[in-house]
């Protein structure tokens, strides 16, 4: 069961223009960095990216729309990027914006195999516009689908040969999420280990939900928002 | 009149011993520099955290360690970390015992805007359909007029909606009102140096004045 690959570039192979990709990352903590980077020197076109957030203009997901690769975002959250709303104003891009519990639930049904789910998020609202609804108890629920994801991307802390991941901190958020919605899924790890190494109990996603691993390289884990204090 | 820290002040006295809660950016993420020393909170993270602390000293900031407006934070002694799909799956299940957000508008029958103005930039909903979807209890902090001088406390909102009959107590610079199940703001307390008629002035909804109204004790 080994799926390690070399790098970025062999992790990528297969993936085409025009293809749905899911994203982890919350802002820019826990993105897949090396393979951005990857994707931006394939020039793959046309993508659906299902993402929480879309990056900063030159970060991340960000990098990809200087490029023009993205033809649209599946987003909860996308202000922080001035590329982005050029092209969304100028009609180059579509997004679709979905409540970040139904994104990440949406993510999690794919990997549960379930097919839809019914949440109260957005209920009375535009994003209930064409949904179907249901009435459990006294309280209306909208029915929304599991995403349908061609490549998943996710950034781990630690993984090992057969694709067991751990994470760190809050940059777990969307990536194990992500990570079982893929029909391949790409992981890249800041530590990289033989099987064996990870202790069974502490695995957050087992690599059941992961076909290709590498070892990561150069990261910059930039800091959105710096907030400190000074020592009292 | 109270400013920004005054209405975080007030809300904090909503919080008891043993509440989770959530907060919003903005004014919402003040009330945590309010919230008695002793008392058992603990505030969550919609981005996957329970146990938010203060603001790292400088130097000691971690790219992997931030809140849901992407600053960086810490953790206090006793906190958990999850992904994404089990911090609203808490939500949602009525966990959070208390959830404080801003918004640009209120109307008299709970619903609340504040995520999109058509025509300017849609920077999307974030968790804050969920939020306002599920949360058992959702206080909001907000000014009470806008730039303009436009009551925020409408009989129904003129922008997109965030939820529907959601809010239950509102918290201005000027007054504490519940939202009545019936519908309508009810006036609890005026802030110090407001008049009952300076809040009748400022709320286009209905307000429903019963009695002598307190001025708040902050």
């Amino acid at each position: 069961m080994n799926k390690k690959v070399l790098n970025a570039e062999a992790a990528i192979e297969g993936l085409l223009d025009n293809m749905t990709i899911g994203l982890g990352g919350f802002g820019l903590c826990g993105i897949p960095e090396n393979t951005i980077a990857a994707l931006i020197r394939k020039g793959v076109k046309g993508l659906t990216c299902i993402s929480n957030n879309a990056g900063v203009d030159d970060f991340g997901i960000g990098l990809m729309l200087q490029t023009r690769q993205v033809k649209k975002m599946i987003s909860s959250y996308v202000g922080e990027n001035a590329e982005f709303e050029r092209q969304l104003l100028s009609g180059e891009l579509e997004v679709d914006l979905v409540p970040q519990g139904t994104l990440a639930t949406r993510l999690m049904a794919a990997g549960y195999g379930m097919p839809a789910i019914f949440t109260p998020a957005g209920v009375g609202t535009e994003v209930a516009i064409g949904k179907e609804s249901r009435v459990f108890g006294n309280k209306e629920y909208l029915m929304e689908y599991a995403f349908d994801i061609d490549f998943s991307i996710v950034k781990a802390w630690k993984g090992d040969a057969h694709g067991n991941l751990i994470f760190r901190k809050t940059s777990r958020n969307f990536n194990p999420l992500v990570a079982m919605a893929g029909k391949i899924t790409i992981a890249e790890v800041e530590e990289l280990v033989p099987a064996g190494e990870l202790d069974p109990d502490h695995i957050h996603l087992p690599g059941i939900y992961v076909h290709r691993i590498f070892q990561g390289v150069d990261y910059e884990k930039r800091i959105e928002q710096r907030t400190v204090r000074t020592k009292n | 009149m109270l400013d920004k820290n005054g209405i975080a002040k007030r809300i904090a006295q909503e919080i008891k011993d043993g509440y989770y809660v959530n907060l919003g950016i903005g004014i919402p993420t003040l009330v945590a520099n309010f919230i008695p020393e002793g008392m058992n909170v603990v505030l969550q993270s919609e981005n996957g955290l329970l146990g938010i602390g203060p603001f790292p000293i400088d130097g000691e900031e971690d790219a992997d360690l931030i809140n849901a407006g992407k600053q960086t934070i810490t953790t206090v002694p006793g906190s958990a970390f999850f992904d994404s799909a089990l911090s609203f799956g808490m939500i949602r299940a009525g966990k959070v015992d208390l959830t404080i957000l801003g918004a640009m508008e209120v109307s008299e029958n709970g619903d609340i805007a504040n995520w999109k103005i058509p025509g300017k930039m849609v920077k999307g909903m974030g968790g804050a359909m969920d939020l306002v979807a599920s949360a058992k209890n959702i206080i909001v902090a907000m000014q009470h007029v806008n730039k303009a001088g436009e009551s925020k406390l409408l009989p129904a909102c003129d922008l997109p909606l965030t939820g529907i009959r959601c809010v239950k107590k509102i918290v201005t610079e000027l007054a504490v009102l519940d939202v009545l199940p019936e519908g309508g703001f009810r006036l609890l307390e005026r802030a110090p140096g407001v008049s009952v008629e300076d809040i009748i002035k400022a709320t286009a909804g209905k307000l429903i004045v019963d009695g002598d109204i307190p001025e708040m004790v902050l």
